[in-house]
């Protein structure tokens, strides 16, 4: 133990009832049971989009990298690639995510790389003062939509299950337990894992009484089983009102690209002997 | 004869880049320095390919507009480049496609003799060229056993019987030269980026700039290099910004269009300082333009791409020597400065192919980067504030240091900032680096001089046109003067290279001379400027007769 305190001096302006107060709490309990457990705070890195949820780069007391919107997770495959040793967790949102940046989220599952991937879902652009995102329901009335969106949201679970993700789940930010136990499950899952977080956004998107009736846990659920898994990713579609699962749905270990991608290490000697015998090949 | 130019042509995927390859490495071999152009429409099969090899006594860079040999694999290369024939011009042609054009060789029938594939048959027609041009037997059969590794006894005999059946035409003679390694443009980016500590290349391929990354992910297992090729340039600069935020020195490559997509990572290396080195090979633009053919319309796109100011570096070498040196110092300044440094060239370095003579590189190889390093003091502080403008780096793992980086404007431990005096004063923090690389590339020879030093009339000239610019100078007793270092604009250097100068002709390959309006605004006036834009780099000849129109 190291004692660091985890959280920084700086002043939090997410509005009161935001739900990524619950993202990074929980985070921070996780990020301290890791270290009681052995692990090295140093080996940790957070890398954040550019919204509501990036802010938690600024609070959170650990190395970070505050990206650019829709960018943390190549920032996020490049540190893994460099240094495979880091724990490396993107905290993204549906704008970041699923918006700008979802090659980005489609390929990271497409090649299992182990980093974990946090999405915080209020399904409304928050920072930009509300405008409809990726997963906002048909006819959502945003400012950029007055009149209701003219476009289905896509399901994101469905998505990533259909892309390769390795590990598949899905928290609320009002079930703390259940949101400490998937998110710590993601960041411990060797692999790709995805988490679609249910975000309150008390401001431009307040669902809580919408969700606190429908949510239920994946209970005797087998999470290998990716037939299952889909069907049940399918039960809500995040449009039409539907019984809303949350837990893991899906986890499989694969083989990780980090892992593939190792190569072996030369020294520094080893280079100029190669360079030298690269000249005397060109001759 | 002492500068001879032997043309290759035939269809797209007739290997006509190979044949050159070989023919470059003979005339290497005998003594002579050797450029290499080669010309290929943007298609996979059919199409018309060819390859111009110049071999001379003195570096080269650039064309001929005639050529002495011709090794015509079809009857197209003998009707497309007729203007280039002069009357003493050796034609040695596949005779059962070409009839009736120089020494036909029957490759089909000596492919049959030898049961060889039909792959081969360009030995054929090499075999039949060296006797043509009086080139020995062991010249020939060293260059196939050093650079023909598959089937070598099979493409030997294939090329003696060509041989044996051919006359001496026009005899070569020995040069005076040791031989030196042959190297494309994009071989020496990489060979540079190498020498200068390349850990990490992360490239979405783009030509003319995808030779690159084919070279570092062929080599990578010998150099210990991790290569990507991620889903899109947006994707490639984030990665490496990764991975040079965990420690590893890392570069990616493209043309112009990938560019585009690169700008809004090229602006957060700017704002977080994280070291990059980003090798840009031009091509014919706007847009999609021409993608295999040259151009020079990228400088000023380069100069001020992203959004905001903050401090970079470009260099344009002229060649793959100077692309070897300056690629290594691009690493080596990115990463003692933090900064984004650009190594820029274009199609006709990139796929050129230069004798390259790395024991004259001035100064001998830049050495290494020496990093700003912390020492331990905590808290750590990414940005934190030093006389220099460099913060200290340390890296994620390093104990005990939060490492925060940020794309907002940002406290110097890296938490964001709105406040109007930190912006203030991080801007001038950043730009403060700009000072310092303007100072310390004095030190540089950030621009190259050639023809005659205290002629009055300069051609003035960037990257790829450098052995043209030098050839027509030295014919007319020109001055020629080039600035490597583009950004920050070498000011001084640049006015003591042109002083006592009278005239100054720029040559650019684009049609509006972006270098000649960047250097007005230091005072350097273009007298006259002489373009070219139709994606073909200049001709010795051409320039010659440009340059000759503009001084009478």
């Amino acid at each position: 133990m190291t004692g660091r305190k985890l959280i920084t001096d700086t002043q939090n302006t997410w509005c009161p009832g935001c739900g990524n107060f619950s993202i990074q709490h929980t985070l921070k309990n996780i990020l301290e049971d890791l270290e009681k457990e052995g692990k090295s705070l140093d080996d940790i890195v957070l890398v954040s989009g550019i919204g509501c949820h990036a802010k938690i780069a600024d609070y959170l007391n650990i190395n970070s990298f505050y990206s650019l919107h829709g960018r943390t997770i190549p920032v996020a495959t490049g540190i893994k690639l460099a240094n495979p040793d880091l724990t490396v967790i993107c905290c993204s949102g549906d704008g970041d995510s699923y918006a700008e940046g979802l090659d980005h989220l489609i390929f990271a599952a497409k090649r299992n790389i182990d980093i974990t991937v946090i999405i915080h879902n209020n399904r409304v652009y928050g920072l930009t003062t509300g405008q409809y995102t990726p997963t906002s329901p048909l006819g959502f009335k945003g400012k950029s939509t007055p009149l209701g969106t003219a476009e289905y949201p896509f399901n994101p679970l469905e998505l990533m299950l259909a892309s390769g993700a390795t590990y598949v789940s899905r928290g609320y930010s009002k079930q703390m337990p259940l949101l400490k136990d998937v998110l710590r499950r993601g960041i411990l899952h060797r692999g790709f894992a995805f988490i679609d977080v249910l975000q309150i956004c008390a401001s431009f998107f307040p669902l809580a009484d919408y969700y606190t009736p429908r949510v239920y846990d994946l209970v005797g659920h087998d999470p290998s089983d990716f037939e299952t898994a889909c069907k049940k990713a399918r039960e809500w579609d995040y449009n039409s009102d539907a019984n809303i699962a949350l837990g893991t749905f899906y986890e499989k270990a694969l083989p990780t690209f980090d892992e593939r991608m190792k190569g072996p290490v030369v020294s520094p000697a080893e280079r100029e002997r190669a360079l030298a015998s690269l000249l005397a090949s060109r001759m | 004869m002492h500068d001879i130019s032997v043309l290759i042509g035939g269809r797209a995927g007739d290997g006509i880049n190979s044949a050159g390859a070989i023919v470059a490495q003979l005339f290497n071999q005998l003594g002579y320095r050797i450029y290499m152009y080669f010309d290929y429409p943007s298609l996979i099969r059919g199409g018309h390919n060819f390859t111009i090899i110049r071999a001379a006594e003195m570096d080269i860079g650039a064309c001929r507009d005639h050529v002495d040999f011709v090794l015509a694999l079809n009857r197209e290369t003998v009707e497309r480049h007729r203007g280039m024939f002069a009357p003493d011009t050796v034609i040695i042609s596949n005779a059962d496609l070409v009839k009736d054009a120089g020494t036909g060789i029957p490759v089909g029938a000596i492919l049959k003799q030898e049961d060889a594939p039909a792959i081969m048959g360009n030995s054929a027609i090499i075999g039949g060229f060296a006797k043509a041009a009086g080139i020995d037997w062991k010249n020939l059969e060293s260059v196939f056993r050093s650079h023909i590794p598959k089937g070598t006894e099979k493409n030997l005999a294939v090329a003696r019987r060509a041989y044996d059946q051919v006359d001496t035409k026009r005899s070569v003679e020995r040069g005076a030269h040791p031989p030196l390694p042959l190297m494309s443009g994009n071989e020496s980016v990489g060979f540079g980026l190498i020498l200068g500590g390349l850990e990490a290349y992360v490239s979405y391929p783009m030509t003319p700039s995808s030779g690159i990354l084919h070279f570092l992910a062929e080599q990578k297992e010998k150099f210990g290099l991790t290569v990507v090729h991620p889903e899109n340039e947006i994707a490639v600069i984030l990665m490496a910004l990764g991975f040079a935020y965990a420690g590893k020195k890392s570069a990616v490559g493209t043309s112009g269009g990938g560019f585009c997509l690169i700008t809004e990572g090229l602006s957060l290396a700017g704002m977080a300082e994280i070291p990059l080195v980003l090798a840009i090979s031009q091509r014919t633009g706007p847009s999609t333009g021409l993608p295999t053919y040259t151009g020079q319309s990228e400088l000023r796109f380069i100069l001020h791409a992203g959004q905001g100011e903050f401090p970079r570096l470009i260099v344009a070498p002229g060649d793959t020597r100077e692309s070897v040196y300056w690629s290594a110092v691009a690493m080596k300044m990115a990463w003692e400065y933090q900064i984004p440094a650009f190594i820029l060239v274009d199609k006709t370095l990139s796929e050129g192919t230069y004798s390259t003579d790395l024991a004259s590189l001035p100064g001998g190889p830049p050495a290494p980067a020496v990093l700003s390093q912390w020492d331990n003091q905590l808290p750590y502080k990414r940005y934190a504030n030093t006389s220099g403008g460099v913060s200290p780096l340390a890296f994620p793992g390093m104990k005990d240091a939060v490492v925060k980086v940020n794309s907002y404007v940002h406290e110097e431990d890296g938490i964001t900032s709105e406040d109007g005096d930190v912006t203030v004063r991080m801007t001038q923090k950043r730009m403060y680096k700009e000072e310092q690389i303007r100072r310390i590339m004095q030190e540089y020879p950030a621009v190259g001089l050639g023809g005659i030093p205290d002629a009055k009339t300069a051609l003035v000239s960037w990257g790829s046109t450098k052995g043209v610019c030098s050839e027509v100078a030295l014919r007319l007793g020109l001055r020629g003067v080039r600035p490597i270092v583009l950004t920050p604009f070498p000011e001084e250097q640049m006015k003591r290279a042109l002083t006592g100068v009278q005239r100054i002709i720029f040559v650019e390959e684009n049609a509006t001379a972006q270098l000649a309006g960047i250097a007005a605004a230091y005072g350097i006036h273009a007298d006259d400027t002489i373009l070219r834009y139709d994606g073909r780099p200049f001709t010795f000849e051409e320039l010659l007769g440009r340059v000759e129109e503009v001084v009478k």
